[in-house]
């Protein structure tokens, strides 16, 4: 089996071809969104950071940024700056060109003004798209794809559902040779011992357990029960008692694979097959930690319907609650209804959801692309706004 | 074939609803390849759990065959078994700020 997808100068195949206009700090996200409305094939990545915030954060955002830029399916990138934030504009570039893409930038306060830097970014942009419009898509096998798992909005049939049936799909992609990325550490609460024992080694199971007590203990120190945060108020209307039962279930999308290596939020892992990456739950955090790890396509159950997509990344939307797969069309683009009907096996469900898979990495549009629900960005930070 | 309630393994003690079950029927529930029938007490919703057996107060509640917190209160067999009598033994800075 293969897909269709372009070739980067790297070597790291996309499943899309858009120019990136990053924001490199929530001050310049005005001019960046300007651009991106005024150039088809463009895409702009939005967020809240990038100035007065401790060294450690300031770090994420610059490595952030750079995995963001580098996503194979950015075949360009246009950087949006105001000019004095603390985000090491250069750096990010350098970082980015070193995978041979061509990486612009546009500085607010040094082009003099809003008006000025969109429309020099308007002019770069449109260059840009005409250059990557010219490149092709090539046959590539399933070893060039990087999943992103994720699962939201979840209810008692994720669990039973469309969390395993991801997780068959996992397992496929990783014995073709391919990656699939493991986030939401905080639903590893009550389930950590099992996820511990698929580490490819001990190491790799203790650096799982610690995470998660991190993790806990972040949450635990504001002096209140996490019930109502995690599981959320959805989850618990969805049946979900605690966070050991959401965990339970979340824990399923992983499939039976070992988990090769941990890796801090965002960072492109250096190994191939199953892989855990720190990141909390909320859509906005890990879409953009997924996408700044290099996945080229996401996967994300729901139970309730969560309609979240991310700008450059597909994300495939899979449930198997009958009600949501009926009243949410114009989000939903996989049904496991089947299984709990017991019409389908989990086998059968994870091979029918790679057919769909390969087409999306091929080009077809998932719910959330068509519908413009894309908007699910931001950069997961660890410290305070200061 | 469908059926009405489903418990993932056998060591179980509580079920899932796979539809909206009523009060005072009886309704079978599979437990891998067995089914079993159990009399519902309260009205469950489609996804929500009940009691399969007695749970005593204090008692672990068990899905997927791993403990998944603890009953908060006795629950009787076909009862609504959710966040009114279950609590979660993770994540409790509430107890921690107790010095519990």
């Amino acid at each position: 089996m293969e897909f269709f997808g372009y070739r980067r100068e790297d070597e790291a195949v996309g499943t899309r071809n858009y120019i990136g206009v990053l924001s490199t700090v929530i001050c310049a996200n005005e001019v960046a969104e300007n651009i991106s409305r005024q150039v088809m094939g463009t895409t702009a990545f939005l967020h809240h950071q990038g100035c007065c915030q401790t060294p450690v954060d300031i770090g994420r955002v610059n490595d952030a940024l750079t995995g963001l830029g580098k996503n194979p399916n950015l075949a360009a990138v246009l950087l949006v700056s105001l000019g004095c934030e603390s985000t090491d504009i250069k750096q990010v570039a350098d970082a980015i060109a070193e995978s041979g893409k061509r990486v612009e930038t546009s500085v607010i306060q040094e082009v003099g003004g809003a008006a000025k830097a969109a429309a020099q970014g308007i002019l770069l942009a449109q260059s840009m798209v005409a250059q990557a419009s010219e490149q092709r898509r090539e046959a590539f096998p399933l070893s060039e794809l990087v999943l992103g798992l994720k699962c939201g909005s979840s209810d008692t049939t994720s669990g039973l559902s469309s969390n395993p049936t991801l997780g068959v799909l996992s397992d496929l992609i990783v014995e073709a040779g391919g990656s699939s990325i493991l986030g939401e550490v905080t639903e590893f609460i009550g389930a950590e011992h099992l996820l511990a024992k698929h580490g490819k080694d001990e190491e790799t199971g203790r650096k799982i357990v610690d995470l998660v007590n991190k993790m806990e203990n972040r949450a635990m120190q504001m002096g209140f029960d996490i019930r109502g945060g995690q599981p959320t108020g959805g989850n618990i209307k969805g049946g979900l008692t605690t966070i050991e039962e959401k965990s339970l279930g979340a824990i399923a999308k992983a499939g039976d694979a070992p988990i090769q290596a941990v890796y801090e939020y965002g960072v492109k892992p250096d190994v191939k097959g199953l892989v855990v990456m720190d990141s909390p739950g909320r859509e906005p955090e890990i879409l953009t930690g997924l996408a700044a790890a290099g996945a080229n396509v996401i996967a994300f159950t729901t139970g309730l319907g969560a309609p979240q997509g991310f700008p450059f990344v597909p994300v495939i939307k899979l449930t198997g609650n009958e009600n949501t797969w009926k009243n949410l069309q114009d989000h939903m683009d996989f049904s496991v209804v089947s299984i709990m009907e017991g019409t389908e096996t989990l086998e059968e469900a994870g091979k029918r959801l790679l057919l769909d898979l390969v087409k999306v990495a091929s080009g077809k549009l998932t719910k959330a692309e068509i519908s413009g629900y894309t908007s699910s960005m931001d950069i997961y930070m660890v410290g305070p706004v200061i | 074939m469908k059926h009405d309630a489903i418990m993932i393994k056998a060591a179980d003690n509580v079920a899932t609803a796979l539809r909206d079950l009523e009060v005072g029927r009886a309704y079978e529930v599979s437990v891998g390849m067995e089914s079993r029938s159990i009399t519902i007490t309260e009205p469950i919703i489609y996804g929500h759990k009940f009691a399969a057996v007695e749970i005593a107060r204090g008692e672990d509640i068990i899905k997927y065959g791993e403990v998944i917190g603890r009953a908060t209160a006795d629950i009787p067999q076909g009862a609504h078994a959710h966040v009114q009598n279950i609590e979660s033994l993770r994540g409790r800075g509430d107890l921690k700020k107790k010095g519990e």
